[in-house]
C-alpha cells in the first residue's frame, strides 16, 4: 500500500464507494457496520458514495489522479457506464477494491451470461407477464426528443467482473460481505497493514465446511433435493442429506452463515485458494457422492439436478473458465 | 463449407485401456486423421471436469474422455465409476453453455479394441469438422460486448 495513503490534511483516509451492476445489498452491508459506521466516519472522509450522498461523476472527474485513498467498488460490469466509471475510479484511486461477489466474480447479475442482450431485452421488455408495451419498444442508446438527443449507456452482451476490465488491488468476497469482515479490512487499511496486491481479504484460506458445525459422515446419495423439497435434520451435514451444498467448493470467512440456519451454502465467497473453477469443483463434489453402480442409475440421479450452471456457478459465472454461454457470431 | 477446417480435438485417455488401444492403433498403422491430441492420464477417474472446460476455453473444438469398461476393467477398480457419475453432469453443463453435444464424447475402449479407437477418431473428427470451429475465445475479444 502506498505510503501516502493517509496523507490528507486532517489525517483522515479518503474513501470512495461505488455501485455498478448490483442489487444494493453491498451498500446495506456497509450500513450494517451499525455504530462502527461512526468510527468509520471519524477515520475517513467519504468523497464519493452515489447511493447515500449527492456526488456527481464530474466531482470525481475533477479530482487529481490517485486522490481517493481507497475505493470500495461493488457490482459487476454490465453496461458501458459501469465500465467507464470503473476506469475513472481506477485512475482516481490509490487502492481499488472489488467489494462483494458481483465485483469479485460477476455475482448474480453474471447469470445473465447464459443469455445475450437481445434475449434479455425480449424477456424483460416484451415477454414477461407483467409487461405492458404494445409498441414493443426496446431500449435504444440514443433517442431524439424535442429538447435534443438523449443517450443512455450501452448494455453489454456479457457481464464481467471488475478485474476483467480494470486492475484490482484487493478482493472482498461475499453476497454481501459480512460486517465483521468489512470492519477487519477497514482496520487493516487504517493500520496500513494490507497483504500483497491481488489478495482476497475479509475471508480465510479454508472452506465453508471447515467453519460449519453440521456433522459429516460418509455421503451416499440416491436423490438430490432442492431446499424447498425437504426439511433437513439440523445436526447432520446438509450435503449428506442430499441437499447440494457449495460448502466444500467455497472459501470460508462468513462463519458458515447459511448452513447454520439449515440452508445450503450457495457459494457466495467464491472458490477457495487454488481452485481454478468453483463450479467444476462443486460438480466433482456432487458427482462423488452419487450412489450408483451403473451408468443408467448415475445418469438418472444427476439428471434430476435442475439448472447445473446456475447451481454450480451461482455467484461466479463471468469469472469462471468459460465465462458465458455461446454467442452466435454477430449477435 | 468446413471441408478445409482442421478441428483440434483433445483426448484424455486412461493409461491402461484406451491409451493402449490408441497406441496399438498407431503401431498397427490403422487409418486415422491426425486431429486428436492425446493426453495420457492414469485413469479416466483422474479427469477433473476442469480439464474439459479448460480445453474448450482455450480453443479445443472437441473433447474425448475414454477409459476402461465398467464394471470391472478399471485398473483402480472403480475409477471409471467416478467417470460415469461425473460425465452426465459435464454433458448437462456443456448443453447449458451452448456447446453442441457432438463436440464431447465420453466412453470406454479397452486395450484390445484398437480398431474401435481408430473408428472413433475418424467419426468424431468428421462430426466436429461438420460443426465448424468453436473458437470460444472470440466472444471476449470484442470490446463492445
Ligand atoms: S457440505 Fe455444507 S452442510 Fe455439509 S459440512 Fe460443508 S458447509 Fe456444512
Ligand atoms: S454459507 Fe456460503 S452462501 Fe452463505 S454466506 Fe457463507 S459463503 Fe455465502
Ligand atoms: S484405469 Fe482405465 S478407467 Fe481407470
Amino acid at each position: 500500500m502506498p505510503e501516502d495513503t493517509k496523507g490528507t490534511k486532517n489525517g483522515k483516509l479518503k474513501l470512495g464507494l461505488y455501485w455498478a451492476a448490483s442489487c444494493g445489498g453491498c451498500e446495506i452491508a456497509i450500513v450494517e457496520l451499525r455504530e462502527k459506521i461512526l468510527d468509520l466516519d471519524a477515520a475517513a472522509d467519504i468523497l464519493f458514495w452515489p447511493c447515500a450522498m449527492d456526488f456527481k461523476y464530474k466531482d470525481v472527474e475533477a479530482m487529481p489522479d490517485g486522490h481517493i485513498d481507497v475505493c470500495l467498488f461493488n457490482g459487476a460490469i454490465r453496461t458501458s457506464e459501469n465500465e467507464h466509471v470503473a476506469h475513472l475510479l481506477r485512475q482516481k484511486s490509490k487502492v481499488l477494491v472489488a467489494f462483494g461477489s458481483c465485483a469479485h466474480l460477476g455475482g448474480i447479475p453474471g447469470l445473465g451470461n447464459l443469455f445475450d442482450r437481445q434475449s434479455i431485452f425480449e424477456r424483460a421488455y416484451l415477454e414477461a407477464p407483467s409487461v405492458d408495451n404494445p409498441e414493443g419498444i426496446l431500449p435504444q442508446t440514443s433517442c431524439q426528443l424535442p429538447e435534443g438527443e438523449v443517450t443512455i449507456p450501452y448494455f453489454y452482451n456479457t457481464v464481467k467482473s471488475l478485474a476483467q476490465v480494470e486492475d484490482v488491488d484487493y478482493f472482498i468476497p461475499g453476497c454481501p460481505p459480512q460486517a465483521p469482515q468489512i470492519w477487519a479490512v477497514v482496520e487493516a487499511i487504517l493500520s496500513g497493514n494490507l497483504p500483497p496486491k491481488g489478495s482476497v481479504v475479509g475471508a480465510n484460506e479454508k472452506t465453508v465446511c471447515d467453519e460449519c458445525e453440521h456433522k459429516r459422515e460418509e455421503k451416499r446419495i440416491k436423490k438430490f433435493y432442492r431446499p424447498h423439497e425437504i426439511i433437513p435434520d439440523h445436526e447432520r451435514c446438509l450435503f449428506d442429506q442430499g441437499i447440494i451444498c457449495a460448502g466444500p467448493a467455497t472459501r470460508g470467512g462468513c462463519g458458515a452463515l447459511c448452513p447454520s440456519v439449515d440452508m445450503p451454502c450457495r457459494g457466495c465467497y467464491g472458490p477457495p485458494p487454488n481452485v481454478i473453477d468453483q463450479g467444476a469443483a462443486l460438480l466433482s463434489a456432487v458427482a462423488s457422492v452419487v450412489d450408483a453402480d451403473t451408468e443408467e442409475e448415475a445418469a438418472r440421479i444427476v439428471g434430476e439436478i435442475v439448472d447445473p450452471v446456475g447451481t454450480f456457478y451461482r455467484f461466479g459465472l463471468p469469472a469462471s473458465l468459460l465465462h458465458r454461454s455461446k454467442l452466435e457470431e454477430g449477435s | 463449407m468446413n471441408a478445409n477446417f482442421e478441428p483440434r480435438i483433445v483426448g484424455f485417455l486412461c493409461n491402461w485401456c484406451t491409451y493402449a488401444a490408441a497406441d496399438t492403433a498407431g503401431v498397427s498403422r490403422m487409418e486415422q486423421p491426425p486431429n486428436v491430441d492425446i493426453i495420457r492420464v492414469m485413469c479416466s477417474g483422474r479427469v477433473d471436469p476442469v480439464f474439459i472446460l479448460k480445453a474448450f476455453a482455450e480453443g479445443a473444438d472437441g473433447v474425448i474422455v475414454s477409459g476402461c469398461h465398467p464394471p470391472g476393467d478399471c485398473h483402480y477398480q472403480q475409477g471409471n465409476y467416478k467417470t460415469f457419475r461425473r460425465m452426465p453432469l459435464v454433458e448437462a453443463l456443456l448443453a447449458q453453455y451452448g456447446i453442441e453435444k457432438e463436440r464431447f464424447h465420453w466412453g470406454w475402449i479397452s486395450g484390445a479394441e484398437a480398431p474401435k479407437w481408430a473408428q472413433l477418431v475418424r467419426d468424431f473428427t468428421e462430426q466436429v469438422r461438420a460443426l465448424g470451429p468453436l473458437n470460444w475465445k472470440r466472444m471476449f475479444e470484442s470490446k463492445e460486448d
